[in-house]
């Protein structure tokens, strides 16, 4: 395969780019889903 | 009075959308289903791209690049078109989850920009001997890069949601110009990047034998970028709850102090 190393670079950054995304959403919800439950807690519903 | 459930149907499914936690429900019914979707046809996107596809006679296996780089530069230019859709939907109709979505789609598009960017880079060393070249194409798709980064600078530097909605709004319908200018740079300018190749008049110019693992990429990260949209943009919801609610608790203790 010619230009091996620029091919693994270019998919390499794919993956990083994608995965980054993906964990921002993830991670980013999980924490959100705590804090929204500890406002809900704190009685900011009920007001 | 209207009952909820006649407005519901009055408005249509599209407009029940419009509340933020029907949104959400939905939102978190189809993401496990969109997230497996886009997973299958990138797997089977990237088994054609290194073991399907053959390598082209010109490029040889640097073609590969292009399984990658073409649905990301697709991409950019998408989430932005959906941005300016958005801040239409900001101004003119006041729909609630507008410019939740644009805030959304943001950092998704910057990412498939930047992305785009670097794998452009990575094919046109070895294809034209530079890492960059100040041609239109690329030229406006940094432009684009940097639209991005501004609109979401804008965001968070203001810090009242309804008057950042409405400046972001502006912001993104005036940088949509440069839209149709990527798009249509390389016929416009004498670039050093390619013509169109794909979506032309008279057809894809593309042998299909790498035209079908293209297009199986670029279903592949469209539904990516939908998953991924309709999980920070219940996100965003979820952080502008906590918002109003800490306003509201805030309210409540300093009344409380005062009486």
């Amino acid at each position: 395969m010619n230009h091996l190393g620029f091919i693994v670079a270019a998919y390499a950054c794919g993956v990083i780019v994608v995965s980054g995304l993906v964990l921002w959403v993830a991670i980013e919800h999980r924490r959100l889903r705590k804090r929204l439950a500890e406002a809900e807690r704190m009685g900011g519903r009920g007001n | 009075m209207v009952h909820e459930g006649t407005a519901t149907v009055k408005r249509g499914w599209f407009g029940s959308l419009a509340n933020p936690t029907r949104f959400s429900a939905l939102a978190a019914r189809t993401i496990p289903w969109l997230g497996g979707l886009s997973a299958i046809l990138l797997a089977v996107a990237a088994y054609m791209a290194f073991f399907v596809a053959p390598p082209d006679y010109q490029q040889g296996d640097t073609v590969r690049i292009m399984f990658l780089h073409v649905p990301a530069a697709w991409l950019s230019m998408f989430a932005y078109t959906l941005i300016a859709g958005a801040a239409l939907g900001t101004l003119v109709w006041r729909h609630p989850l507008a410019d939740v979505a644009a805030r959304a789609a943001a950092p998704i598009g910057a990412s498939f920009t930047f992305l785009a960017l670097v794998t452009g880079s990575l094919w046109g060393k070895p294809m034209w001997g530079a890492w960059w070249v100040w041609d239109a194409r690329l030229t406006s798709v940094l432009i684009l890069f940097l639209i991005y980064l501004g609109l979401i600078a804008m965001w968070r530097a203001i810090e009242e949601p309804a008057r950042a909605a409405r400046l972001v709004a502006i912001l993104a319908l005036v940088g949509f110009v440069n839209v149709p200018i990527i798009k249509f740079s390389v016929d416009w300018w004498n670039t050093l990047h390619q013509p169109a190749s794909v979506f032309r008049m008279g057809g894809p110019t593309i042998d299909s034998s790498i035209l079908i693992p293209l297009l199986v990429s670029a279903a592949g990260f469209t539904v990516l970028f939908v998953t991924l949209l309709l999980g920070a943009m219940r996100n965003e919801i979820m952080r502008r709850r906590i918002r109003s609610l800490q306003i509201r608790q805030a309210g409540a203790t300093s009344s409380a102090r005062a009486s």
